[in-house]
């Protein structure tokens, strides 16, 4: 099937502007401005079931529809902060097809009245940042950006902003914070960013991927978007396979494909022909998934995942296998956790710091049986009172990984 | 000199992209370019950019203090940061570290003897299909590094070894 994010794999030289337009590039944009009325691209993207990508699979049209219209201006942002242990698929579509991404950011700025829209970039993706900005130039040289777009009253500026290293920015409020020039941390909501986002102004943050979806559906038709994945799961999503399998990479595929054919089929198996332990369909973020042939034979979906146990969130899928101890596997997400929690929040900030030195006492042979219940405590502890999903994450895999192979932990700690 | 002195273009370019009463949305950009000499912020550099803004000096060191790609001191000429998180160390990235570590005769944190090279275990950089992998942060920006060996990263330092005297 012919790729709808990763179409560079089809097109050669996609990347350049006239090749895209040559593809239908920005026909989707001219008819949202000369033929279209801003809420009626915000009901095709409704109607398409898209939603959000970057992990909360929140509904996209629905998100754009709670733009507060009584206060302005508005604003668009693009998480493109791509943070999430496992996931590395936004850099392929900026590098790769960079006018399809800017594309479904300017549609999404028409929709909701936004005549500026930034694209947040983590401070890592320093050249993919360069290399937007010649294609924003590129779109500007060609009427594509700029006042009075397609002999319309509409204008609209986009703009890089390069993070600088923090994987709280991936959270909307402290991106927005982190704009603002701020320390990154995330905002107490209500209110959420449609009523009181960049600059105290009506914002819509989308992630990289959610946007990269909307000039097809626009070309296509909500119809055509729908017929692909599921019912719960409308459309195509990029899984990012990693770990410890023999071709990583990102696959674009339909929603409800099975693990067993995203591991074996298209990752071509574990390596040294291992058996496969444990998967993480969303990141460090991640449940530890259990995997048995009912496991393997789950369809990759938001709800099907939810009856494992666990969350699809971005799908970024870790594949571990057999030689991997899961003491270790959680004592390498949380120092992540710990090195990137904001300090804002109590449970989260101690939280964090007390998991590491337990999971380091464990993994170093030092450990007893109570310390193994102790931070198993210590993460319940910190579930549901942590100001943003951050603090959640950072339990995700301490909890299920004690629960569900606790065998693994006996063996760490000394008899 | 200051920022807007020394690269006058740069800066109105930056102050051009927020709205001019959210000059302080300024703040990163600007802390890049304060780095790009002496891989760190300088006081003066903290300062400068503070009256730029109008916002204190501690506002922007709390951002120096914040981000992980902000520096308060002074390095070797390139930071090499490589990637050990999940993804990546199940791919090896751990031992990697290590026999580069040997290879090097230093400890990560630490600087080669000549200044050219820090040694520096980072958190993901979305690179984890490419592991292992690093990026250097030196005065031409940040560049990845994919899929590499010891013997890979070996004859990147000696590039940037010899990069560095035609330079000079």
């Amino acid at each position: 099937m012919a790729h709808v994010l990763l179409r560079h794999r089809d097109i050669p030289n996609l990347n350049q502007l006239d090749v895209y337009q040559k593809n239908g590039g920005f026909e989707a944009f001219k008819k949202a401005i000369t033929a279209m009325k801003p809420n009626e691209v915000t009901d095709v993207v409704k109607a398409s079931g898209l939603r959000g990508r970057g992990g909360a699979g929140f509904p996209t049209g629905m998100k754009w529809s709670f733009i507060d219209n009584k206060n302005w201006p508005h604003y668009v942002v693009a998480n493109a902060d791509e943070s999430e242990p496992g996931t590395f698929k936004d850099r392929e579509i900026m590098e790769s097809n960079p006018f399809q991404f800017l594309e479904g950011l300017a549609i999404a700025s028409y929709a909701v009245g936004a005549n500026a829209a930034y694209i947040y970039l983590r401070g890592e993706f320093w050249q993919v940042a360069a290399l937007l900005d010649e294609k924003i130039a590129d779109m500007e040289k060609a009427g594509l950006l700029g006042e009075k777009l397609f002999g319309s009253d509409y204008s609209l500026k986009i703009y890089t902003h390069l993070g600088a290293g923090a994987y709280i920015c991936g959270e909307e409020t402290a991106l927005l914070e982190s704009i603002e020039g701020k320390r990154g941390q995330p905002r107490i909501r209500p209110p959420f960013p449609p009523a009181y986002g960049l600059y105290g102004k009506p914002t819509i943050v989308n992630n990289v991927e959610t946007f990269t979806n909307v000039p097809l559906i626009l070309a296509n038709g909500a119809e055509w978007y729908k017929s692909m994945g599921t019912p719960d799961s409308a459309g195509v999503k990029i899984f990012s396979l990693s770990g410890r399998v023999k071709k990583p990479g990102n696959y674009e595929l339909p929603f409800g494909t099975t693990f067993r054919e995203l591991v074996y089929n298209y990752g071509g198996g574990i390596l040294d022909d291992r058996p496969v332990k444990a998967i993480m369909p969303a990141g460090a973020s991640s449940s530890l998934i259990v995997v048995d042939d009912k496991a393997l034979d789950t369809p990759m979906d938001y709800a099907s995942v939810r009856t494992l146990g666990a969350d699809l969130g971005s799908a970024s899928v870790i594949v571990i296998d057999d030689t991997v101890s899961i003491d270790w596997v959680i004592n390498k997400t949380i120092h992540f956790f710990k090195h990137e929690s904001c300090g804002k929040c109590t449970p989260c900030r101690e939280g964090n710091h007390w998991m590491m030195h337990l999971t380091e006492r464990i993994h170093s042979g030092e450990g007893s049986q109570n310390d193994v219940s102790l931070l198993l405590n210590v993460a319940k502890q910190m579930q549901g009172k942590c100001l943003c999903a951050l603090g959640e994450f950072a339990t995700m895999a301490v909890v299920t990984g004690i629960e569900r192979f606790p065998q693994d932990f006996q063996k760490a700690v000394k008899a | 000199m200051s920022l807007a002195q020394k690269y006058p273009n740069e800066v109105n370019q930056i102050l051009a992209k927020y709205p001019p009463e959210h000059k302080r949305s300024a703040v990163m950009p600007l802390l890049y370019l304060a780095q790009r000499e002496e891989g760190y912020v300088t006081k003066d550099a903290l300062k400068d950019i503070a009256q730029m803004l109008d916002i204190t000096e501690t506002d922007v060191a709390s951002i120096v203090g914040f981000y992980s790609l902000y520096h308060d001191h002074k390095a070797g000429k390139y930071r090499m940061q490589v990637c050990t998180d999940l993804p990546c160390a199940l791919r090896g990235a751990d031992k990697f570290l290590a026999d580069l570590c040997g290879n090097l005769g230093i400890q990560v944190g630490e600087t080669t003897p000549d200044g050219l090279v820090t040694l520096e275990a980072v958190t993901c950089l979305a690179a984890c299909d490419k592991a292992p992998m690093f990026q250097t942060q030196g005065p031409d920006g940040i560049q990845y590094h994919e899929n590499m060996t010891v013997d890979k990263t070996l004859e990147l330092i000696e590039a940037l070894k010899s990069a560095g005297k035609e330079v000079k």
